[in-house]
């Protein structure tokens, strides 16, 4: 019994000693879950919502780009795809295989398809073909029970229904590159698309609008278990082009097999009507990622037929140039418009003889008729007489030699070089010799189209015009939405005066005249017969290769003689109508010999096609909100 | 010690022994075990299905075998414990080799429709086994060091044999529970604290006996934020489970964190995060002042025992239920390292469920049969 009684002492003790360090140890338990459940607890709740939502991003419908008249040029299409949900069909490879019997699947698709099933979670659906046509959606929907998991999403995808005749202006969309992600979630998503070219990226902003947000509730697996909030997005701003389809469809197809560019604008405003380069590509092969082969074939042609020659092409301007020659000739005061040369077919300065173009020279001429038989010893007279400085300055006051700021990526700013320029850039002294190939627009001088079409505009209204490409939303907002009526928008901008007196002006328009309007001219052959369309323009055409003078002694070889590469460059700008000027077009054929031969029946053609629509008279019909239907393209004519 | 109360309750026919059983104790394990039905619904999405239903089956089951534990005279468990112990050491055995001749860990032996688990035999059977031999040992026996050397080969062997498995938990609470019964029997204070010692300085060389996954269970419970997908997951998604219960919770079936599968084994191990999850703090308090009561009362008949195997046996049993609560709660909680124990009587598993009540029918067993006198070897001789 005395044994028993120390045992049940030291149990008592020893079992208050167990019961105390419990109760420590629970008390530890209490803490502990105190600190997380009250003193911790929002840290937590925050997280818990976090794991809990997930937000979805909405992306918003693209902008649709319209011409002046609404015409669609840029549109979303609705893409339907095949997609298959491995957890709702028992066997993915057989239903696959089933799907196949409908819709033509290659091997290599069902791979990658096996591949991407794997990879997921059972409920994310797979992507088993896109773009699928109206009759595979019938199909597939018909045969749906036999098609267990199998089902058709909407998406929407970047058209243009013009293709290639406004790749150079609308531009494309691709998929967003690593370097362009900004941090925005939604240039994130694996099947955005952004402006990477054209109008899709200079408005690329605009365009694309405001994501939307849904909040979705998942489990730990990313299941979503329902909806929370939803907050619709911002759909794109459409907008409005300046050009007419028609006549941009027009002058596209006038080239032909041609490489080149054209420029047709509004003299009064500047807006362009038709920015064509030729030749173009299909803009919608990158909505969806273009083939590596179509790509090498776009990059290996020589006709270059990415890039828009229109305001990236630079090239001498040659005789085009000389109005600005003969005007800043006059506005030196150091000439009158009665001034004569006589030319013997060349000039001679020092050692170094300068060739007109013409073989046996003019005789003596006058400043009009220099203009007219584009008389080379004329302008070299001209041109010694006045300086490079001079020539380039009124270069610049006819937007030359500078990005004329349109809203398209790749301007180029040519060149309008000066004594300055030469010593700063190529660290010696201006030659003689210099400018007077100067006065012919060749040598260092570089213009693109863009800028001869705004050169020539600037001469047939003595204003600094400057081209537009696109209406705005606030001039539309202010007009009801409605779309700018072509009256509303023709007393629009007020450019100012050239500060160049009419008489100065008038002078060069009569050359111009004369050259498409008097037996002789250089460009008579390509003038418009309809008198109340007729046009004045001016040819040119710039060397691509010098002719040596072993060439000149054994006879000149004629352009067509000569590989197409080492041909000149065919020129043409011209303005019309010529007694109350509207329309403006600068234009190259890429070595098209003669700017008479090949520039000026193409320029002609467009600008009588561009008076007979009349763009800038119209007015449109439609409001941008009441846009219809996506018209289908029109039939190539 | 009077004749007569010892020898009433000797003689105390099954219907007195029915009387005598501790209702008290039953109720608040049917009470405990309810909140465990409910989580269970919970964790199905408000579905009895598949977890509750069974849980209440095995429950019920539970308390039969209780009942029948709790009436039999604890001289035939002591009798019994070194055979219980005995076939608890041949399944483990048996199960190690099984391991090794079958594919990795086997912790299951299958009779039948029934599997079970030895090891958790062996936590009831090394308390009985350690009772019994304590009882057997005087005060001064106790004190000698040479006594010492039989218990701890009987713990050694299970624990041992538990750890091949490789099962780190259950070894941890074989030798927790061994420790706390040499404790209780009066194993002089100055060898804890030698065998901490050398346990502390034993530590490195254990650790280099761990399974790479048991390291990394160790090295994530050190730090879980460092790899928040991976291994410290589970104790992360748990920690936020439990905050943002906050004092009141998100309310029955609106834990987030659990239906939405944040959490992991919901039913299982993380139940109290379940439950805090859902019912806040007020909740989690609650269950644990329930699992206090039930404490207490394992204590109150302990100590009201006449015989040191009663009194061992019962303490040792609720010291075990004890640490069953606090590494379940603390592991959840990130005070511990997820090692795999459940939440008695709340988790959903039915092993642990018959192992649990069977621990109480012997606890009440004990309270059944308070004034009986046991002799040395099981016998009345005293």
């Amino acid at each position: 019994m005395n044994r028993d009684q120390d045992r049940v002492k030291s149990f008592t003790r020893r079992a208050l000693l167990l019961g105390g360090a419990q109760v420590v140890l629970f008390s530890a338990l209490t803490g502990r879950m105190y600190y997380l459940q009250v003193v911790e607890s929002e840290k937590y709740k925050v997280l818990s919502e976090d794991n809990r939502i997930n937000l979805r991003l909405l992306p918003p419908p693209r902008g649709r780009i319209v011409d002046r008249y609404g015409v669609q040029l840029a549109t979303n299409k609705q893409n339907y795809r095949v997609i298959v949900i491995a957890e709702k069909t028992s066997n993915v490879e057989r239903t696959l295989e089933r799907v196949g019997a409908v819709v033509e699947l290659t091997d290599y698709e069902k791979r990658r398809i096996m591949r991407d099933v794997k990879r997921k979670r059972s409920f994310i659906p797979t992507m088993v073909r896109e773009n699928l046509t109206w009759e595979e959606v019938s199909r597939i929907e018909v045969n749906a029970p036999d098609l267990p998991g199998v089902s058709i999403e909407v998406g929407q995808s970047r058209h243009y229904p013009y293709a290639d005749q406004t790749a150079h202006l609308i531009g494309y969309v691709a998929a967003v590159s690593e370097k362009e992600l900004t941090g925005d979630p939604l240039l994130e998503l694996p099947d955005f698309r952004i402006g990477k070219n054209g109008i899709e990226k200079m408005h690329d902003l605009r365009l694309r609008g405001r994501a939307g947000r849904s909040e979705m509730e998942v489990n730990a697996f990313g299941r979503v278990i329902r909806e929370l909030d939803r907050r619709e997005g911002q759909p794109g701003e459409d907008i409005q082009l300046t050009v007419d389809m028609g006549l941009q469809s027009y002058a596209h197809q006038r080239f032909g097999e041609e490489s080149g560019a054209a420029v047709v604008m509004d003299v009064t405003n500047g807006e362009v009507l038709a920015l064509v380069s030729a030749p173009s590509f299909d803009p919608n092969l990158f909505t969806n990622g273009i083939s590596g082969e179509n790509w090498r074939g776009l990059l290996n042609n020589e006709k270059a037929p990415l890039s828009n020659k229109a305001l990236s092409g630079q090239y001498p301007p040659g005789s085009t140039f000389k109005m600005v020659v003969a005007l800043a000739a006059l506005d030196s005061g150091m000439v009158t418009s009665d001034h004569r040369v006589f030319c013997p077919g060349h000039r001679d300065l020092g050692n170094v003889r300068f060739h007109c173009w013409k073989k046996g020279g003019h005789g003596t001429v006058d400043m009009t008729q220099g203009l007219m038989h584009s008389c080379d010893v004329y302008f070299y007279d001209l041109a010694q007489k006045i300086g490079i400085d001079r020539i380039s300055e009124m270069g610049k006051r006819f937007g030359l030699g500078a990005q004329l700021g349109i809203e398209l990526p790749g301007e180029r700013p040519g060149l309008m070089p000066t004594r300055d320029w030469k010593r700063r850039v190529l660290g010696h002294g201006w030659s003689l010799g210099e400018t007077l190939v100067s006065g012919i627009g060749q040598g260092f001088i570089l213009t693109t189209p863009l800028q001869l079409a705004t050169m020539t505009a600037r001469i047939a209204s003595g204003k600094a015009v400057v081209p537009t490409l696109t209406r705005h939303a606030a001039e539309m907002a202010s007009n009801n939405g409605q779309l700018v009526s072509a009256a509303h928008a023709a007393d629009g901008p007020d450019f100012p005066s050239l500060g160049l007196p009419q008489s100065y002006l008038a002078v060069a328009r009569a050359g111009m005249n004369g050259v498409s309007n008097v037996p002789g001219g250089t460009a008579y052959n390509a003038r418009i017969k309809e008198k109340e369309y007729a046009l004045a323009g001016k040819t040119g055409s710039a060397q691509v290769k010098r002719i040596t003078m072993a060439e000149r002694s054994t006879g000149v070889l004629k352009n067509e003689q000569r590989p197409w590469k080492d041909r000149d460059h065919a020129l043409f700008v011209a303005y019309a109508p010529v007694d109350n000027p509207r329309y403006a077009i600068g234009m190259i054929v890429e070595h098209g010999g003669g700017g008479a031969a090949t520039a000026a029946p193409i320029a002609r053609d467009i600008m009588l096609e561009c008076q007979k629509r009349d763009p800038v008279n119209k007015a449109p019909s439609s409001s941008l909100a009441a846009l219809g239907p996506l018209p289908m393209p029109r039939e190539t004519r | 010690m009077s004749i007569l109360s010892s020898s009433r309750s000797a003689q105390m026919s099954l219907p007195q022994k029915f009387g005598q059983l501790n209702w008290g104790l039953i109720f608040l394990l049917l009470l405990v075990s309810c909140v465990g039905f409910a989580m269970l619904y919970s964790a199905a999405g408000g579905d009895f299905q598949p977890w509750a239903v069974r849980q209440m089956a095995r429950f019920a089951i539970g308390v039969g075998i209780l009942v029948l534990v709790a009436m039999v005279d604890l001289r035939v468990w002591m009798r019994f414990a070194y055979l219980i112990y005995g076939v608890g050491l041949l399944m483990l055995i048996w199960v190690d080799v099984a391991g090794v001749v079958g594919m990795g860990a086997q912790r299951w032996i299958n009779i039948g429709p029934v599997s079970i688990q030895p090891s958790e035999v062996m936590k009831v059977a090394i308390v009985l086994v350690l009772a019994r031999y304590f009882h057997g040992l005087s005060h001064e026996q106790i004190g000698r060091p040479h006594y010492l050397i039989w218990p701890l080969m009987l713990v050694a062997m299970p624990a041992g044999l538990v750890l091949v498995q490789p099962d780190l938990g259950t070894a941890g609470m074989l030798i927790m529970t061994s420790g706390m019964l040499f404790l209780l029997a009066g194993v002089r204070l100055w060898k804890f604290a030698v065998l901490l010692a050398g346990g502390g300085a034993a530590l490195p060389v254990a650790w280099g006996f761990l399974r790479d996954y048991q390291k990394q269970r160790i090295l994530t419970f050190m730090n879980p934020e460092s790899d928040p997908l991976g291994s410290g997951y589970h104790i992360m998604q748990s920690k936020i489970a439990l905050g943002s219960g906050g004092i009141f919770g998100k309310g029955f079936l609106e834990g987030s964190q659990a239906h939405l599968n944040f959490l992991p084994e919901k039913q299982t191990d993380f139940i109290f995060t379940a439950l805090a999850e859902e019912w806040g703090i007020v909740g989690g308090l609650t269950l644990l002042a329930l699992y206090t009561l039930i404490i207490v009362y394992g204590y109150a008949i302990a100590l009201r025992s006449r015989s040191q195997f009663g009194r061992l046996l019962a303490l040792g049993l609720t010291s075990m239920f004890f640490l069953y609560v606090f590494i379940n709660v603390a592991m959840v909680m990130g005070l511990l390292p997820v090692v795999g124990v459940p939440l008695p009587l709340v988790s959903y598993g039915g092993t642990s469920m018959l192992s649990l009540l069977f621990s109480f029918g012997l606890i009440i067993g004990v309270y059944v049969h308070r004034d009986l006198m046991v002799g040395r070897n099981g016998g009345h001789d005293m």
